[in-house]
């Protein structure tokens, strides 16, 4: 066998006993940890901050009245990839527009944010609630009352 | 009758709550002490700051069904723990924590018992607490478990040997197998400072009989997946825990009477606490070295004991003998 046969792994194997001065900075690295503030959180009581742009749970906007600034014209549900959002008109005599019928399936929606674009009134946006948990699959199926006020949602451990 | 039956008996009970109350908070602050050197919190949720975590794990070991596999050796397998566990807590019969106390003009030894052959008892029924770890790898009917089985023996066979050489360089300083005997050998200077050679080899090879990281070769959790307790559930898997933490309880406090003076130390606080300080302080190097070394290659560690510590060990007991007979 030549020498250039041979695969060195390791060319700068260091000499023996050269691993005792390392073990002890080690002891030293976790002693400097150990005195230090964990980095972690305890998650449902304390969490991190969402950027503003985050995409969470939805909320139909009310106006200084209280009443919803929806006028039902359907561009949500039209643009909506996942097909979401279901949407039944009212229109009184007057001529104000109004949803009957807002249902979100949050369970098919993918959050991709075309129905804050797409609304000409600003009436839906989305919020940064990301940690919505519940029990059965029809509990994600928000109506009016509940994408009024996403931020009871937040997932607080209880 | 008083002398013989009721102080003992009391002793007994004490003893056995108090080291089984610490070896369930062992726990507790192993995973504390660890999580904080990773940089997390560790326990929080049960209890303030997660005090209440070893009664939880208790009563969940408790209520855990408990699964015996089909080609598992069903006799030596319910067997194995009872091994283990038994065997760890006969060895804290013989520690003792303490100086004489006087209790209603009584004066009360605060150790179980002082046989003559102290040490040798320690050295011999921490080694058949391994057998738990064997018997347990040996009769899951698992390969890992056989796995680990085997290398538990392999690791007793080797570093039973560099720590019994350690010792006995204490036994040519004091001159008596009596651990009360030793304790009380060192009032004046600490074995650490006559012996750190001896020191060194058994704390090192403590780690390893111990079978923690970086010398968890029984148990390796990420090539063995768990290796000798994997087919074990519930309070058997429990056992095997208690049994280690108990272990690492009298590992340390051996160090601490063997070494570090025993009860001895400033005046200011009775000798009692200073073992136990001693005795947690031990523990906590146990578990700072568990936090920062990665475990050895199997060949590694044989390697170790075989070509390094075991020479060592024997070239101290000969320097010893030396200085001895010149001196």
């Amino acid at each position: 066998m030549k020498e250039t046969d041979v695969i060195h792994v390791s060319k700068d194997r260091p000499e023996k006993g050269k691993y005792v001065k390392p073990l002890f900075r080690g002891l030293n690295f976790i002693f400097k940890n150990f005195l230090s503030k964990p980095v972690t959180l305890q998650y449902p009581t304390e969490k991190t901050q969402r950027s503003q742009r985050w995409r969470g749970l939805h909320r139909l906007e009310v106006d200084e009245k209280g009443e919803l600034k929806c006028v039902a014209c359907g561009l949500c549900a039209r643009i909506c990839p996942s097909e979401a959002i279901t949407i039944v008109p009212y229109e009184e005599e007057g001529g104000i527009r109004y949803p009957k019928k807002f249902v979100i399936n949050e369970l098919r929606c993918i959050f991709c944010g075309f129905c804050q674009e797409a609304c000409p009134k600003a009436a839906i946006t989305l919020t940064e609630v990301y940690d919505y948990i519940d029990y059965n699959r029809t509990d994600f199926i928000f109506d009016i009352e509940k994408l009024k006020i996403p931020e009871q949602f937040k997932f607080t451990g209880k | 009758m008083v002398e013989y039956l009721i102080i003992p008996v009391i002793k007994l009970i004490v003893m056995f709550s108090v080291f089984l109350f610490i070896a369930a908070y062992t726990t507790y602050m192993e995973r504390k002490f660890l999580g904080h050197m990773q940089m997390r919190y560790g326990p929080m949720r049960v209890g303030f700051h997660g005090l209440l975590q070893p009664i939880a794990d208790g009563i969940k070991n408790f209520f855990k069904e408990d699964v015996i596999p089909e080609n598992a050796d069903k006799a030596v397998f319910v067997l194995a723990p009872a091994i283990s566990i038994a065997a760890a807590i006969i060895l804290l019969s013989v520690i003792p924590f303490g100086p004489p106390i006087k209790i209603l003009g009584r004066e009360i030894n605060l150790y179980l018992a002082n046989p003559s052959i102290g040490i040798l008892f320690i050295l011999g029924f921490s080694t058949l607490g391994s057998y738990g770890n064997i018997l347990g790898g040996w009769s899951s009917g698992n390969k890992y478990g056989y796995m680990g089985g085997l290398r538990a023996s392999a690791m007793i066979i080797s570093y039973e040997i560099s720590m019994a050489f350690a010792v006995v360089s204490i036994i040519m300083v004091t001159g008596s197998f009596s651990i009360v005997d030793m304790v009380n050998a060192q009032t004046g200077l600490w074995n650490v400072f006559k012996q750190p050679v001896a020191f060194l080899v058994f704390l090192i090879s403590g780690v390893a009989e111990l079978n923690r990281t970086p010398f968890d070769m029984p148990e390796a959790e990420s090539e063995l997946c768990c290796g000798y307790n994997v087919e074990y559930s519930s309070m058997k898997f429990a056992l095997f825990f208690l049994a280690e933490y108990i272990h690492m309880i009298v590992f340390a406090s051996l160090v601490a009477t063997l070494f570090l003076g025993g009860w001895h130390g400033p005046a200011f606080v009775p000798g009692v606490v200073w073992f136990f300080l001693k005795m947690f302080a031990v523990i906590f190097l146990c578990i700072w070295v568990r936090a920062t070394f990665p475990r050895l290659r199997y060949d590694k560690v044989m390697k170790l004991e075989w070509k390094f510590l075991l020479p060592v060990a024997l070239l101290n007991i000969l320097a010893t003998g030396m200085v001895m007979a010149v001196l």
